[in-house]
């Protein structure tokens, strides 16, 4: 295995498409290290993007924030800008791990390792984040949505790389919540998740809405039946009943010994309802 | 596997290591540079007995290479007490009982320090979820919890 620290994204798009055996970018680690210790990965080459420069920025862009893929979890909760605007995508990430792992796991490793249960992901899909990639092609931007591809698998082609993640304005009364379910109360990997971003009227009804899934498939599902069933409503208990209905219909989650399939079903949906109240309070609406 | 030289700050002074790029940080402390103060418990970022803050930033030292310390600062237990004076931290966990193998403890103060220096006042709550990535098999976290609070007051009170 070599290592090698990229001085630009350039340079590390370059390493990566000339690589001719397995090659891995190095972010926080925090998934990464465990895979190469266990054995699971047996890179030949190392990437590591955290000197490339801005990649560890935090920056205010058309009413939103571009947030550099080496920026760690606990940079992004102390940013009280990016909580404010989107306290949703913050509460997610800020579940990853324990206050060591916080101190280097990064969203964007979050989602390009792949698993389903990533707590980044459901409330980036529900912000309708996109993230900006460099390539052997030139630079390219892709919804969060469309990054993950299964189990372990994302659609980034050999040589990209994501430099960073775009969470976009939003209108005054909007907000977001991420909730996720799991057998202790820290340290441990998602049984199912729910992320909701919710936009209101003046009159308090919701104007638009997004729903995302997390563990109860194999990639995040972004639910629009779920947010049809609330918008206009001031989540009314039909409306929400009809939320959680809409989210439990899209989930096709595992069997294991951690949750049974309808246990992942049920638990989405309840997510999905609570975290849709706490949206909705913050976004100014009042129950 | 190629080495890797590596230029590094280590407790406030210079150090440098040559490396294998697969070696983690806590490798490198432990045997290339003799700090052997941080111990491996799990090697996969579960129990926290690696701590070291690098730039400032509690993380887990074995999920860290080693070739990642290039140009950094890094603390570690070993820059904890001030010659013979004991970090107060230290020495509420003697007085307060809450070591038994000490497997853990190394880590726990390290953590236990960056969390003060950030919070010098936390509640029992916010020290436990500071310290959930900290694992101890013996003492039972009861008394590590009031260890860090008897420090934290003292540490305020000067
Ligand atoms: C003790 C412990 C507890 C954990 N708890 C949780 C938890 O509660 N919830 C959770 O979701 N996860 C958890 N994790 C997993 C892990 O911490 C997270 O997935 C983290 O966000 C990964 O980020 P990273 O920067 O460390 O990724 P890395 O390990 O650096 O990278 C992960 C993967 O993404 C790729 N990658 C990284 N950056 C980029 C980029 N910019 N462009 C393209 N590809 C890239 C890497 O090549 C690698 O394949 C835990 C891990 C540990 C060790
Ligand atoms: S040895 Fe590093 S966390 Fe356990
Ligand atoms: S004192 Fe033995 S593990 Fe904590």
């Amino acid at each position: 295995m070599r290592y090698i620290a990229a001085k630009t994204a350039d340079e590390a798009a370059g390493l990566l498409v000339d690589e001719p055996g397995l090659a891995r970018i190095l972010a926080g680690g925090t998934d990464l290290l465990v895979q190469l210790k266990s054995g699971l990965v047996e890179p030949d080459l190392v990437v590591d993007i955290k000197n490339i420069p801005g990649i560890r920025d935090v920056t205010p862009e058309n009413g939103g924030f571009r947030i550099g893929a080496a920026v760690s979890a606990a940079e992004l909760g102390e940013h009280k800008g990016v909580l404010a605007l989107w306290p949703g995508v913050v509460e997610g990430v800020e579940l990853i791990g324990s206050t060591q792992v916080q101190g280097r796991a990064t969203m964007v490793g979050n989602l390009c390792n792949g698993s389903p249960a990533g707590d980044a992901v459901p409330g980036l899909v529900a912000a309708n984040a996109t993230v900006r990639i460099t390539g052997p092609g030139g630079s390219r931007d892709c919804p969060v949505l469309d990054i993950p591809a299964g189990p372990g698998k994302t659609t980034l082609a050999k040589g990209e790389i994501i430099t960073s993640v775009f969470l976009p304005a939003r209108p005054e009364n909007a907000s977001d919540a991420y909730l996720r379910f799991i057998p202790r109360t820290e340290m441990d990997i998602g049984v199912a998740s729910a992320g909701v971003s919710l936009e209101l009227a003046a009159d308090g009804a919701i104007s638009a809405a997004r729903v995302a899934l997390g563990a109860v498939a194999p990639k995040v599902l972004l639910v629009a039946d779920a947010a049809t069933a609330i918008v206009g409503s001031k989540l009314e208990d039909g409306a929400l009943a009809a939320l959680a209905k809409a989210c439990e219909a899209a989930c096709n989650p595992i069997d294991d010994k951690r949750g049974t399939i309808e246990f992942r079903t049920r638990t989405a949906g309840v997510l999905a309802r609570r975290a849709a109240l706490i949206a909705y309070q913050r976004a100014g609406g009042s129950k | 596997m190629k080495s890797i030289h590596v230029t590094t700050t280590v407790n406030g002074e210079p150090a440098e290591f040559i490396c294998t790029p697969d070696e983690t940080l806590l490798d490198v402390l432990r045997n290339r540079l003799g700090l052997t103060g941080s111990k491996e418990g799990c090697g996969t970022g579960d129990c926290g007995a690696c701590s070291v803050t690098v730039n400032g930033r509690l993380v887990c030292s074995c999920l860290v290479l080693g070739a990642e310390a290039e140009g950094a600062e890094i603390t570690t237990i070993e820059g904890m007490a001030s010659g013979e004076a004991l970090h107060p931290l230290q020495r509420h966990f003697i007085e307060s009982a809450a070591l038994q193998c000490g497997i853990c403890t190394p880590g726990i103060l390290v953590a236990a320090k960056a969390l003060l220096e950030q919070n010098p006042d936390p509640s029992d709550s916010e020290i436990r979820y500071w310290l959930a990535g900290n694992l101890c098999r013996c003492t039972g976290y009861d008394k590590i919890i009031n260890a860090v609070k008897s420090a934290a007051a003292e540490m305020r009170s000067n």
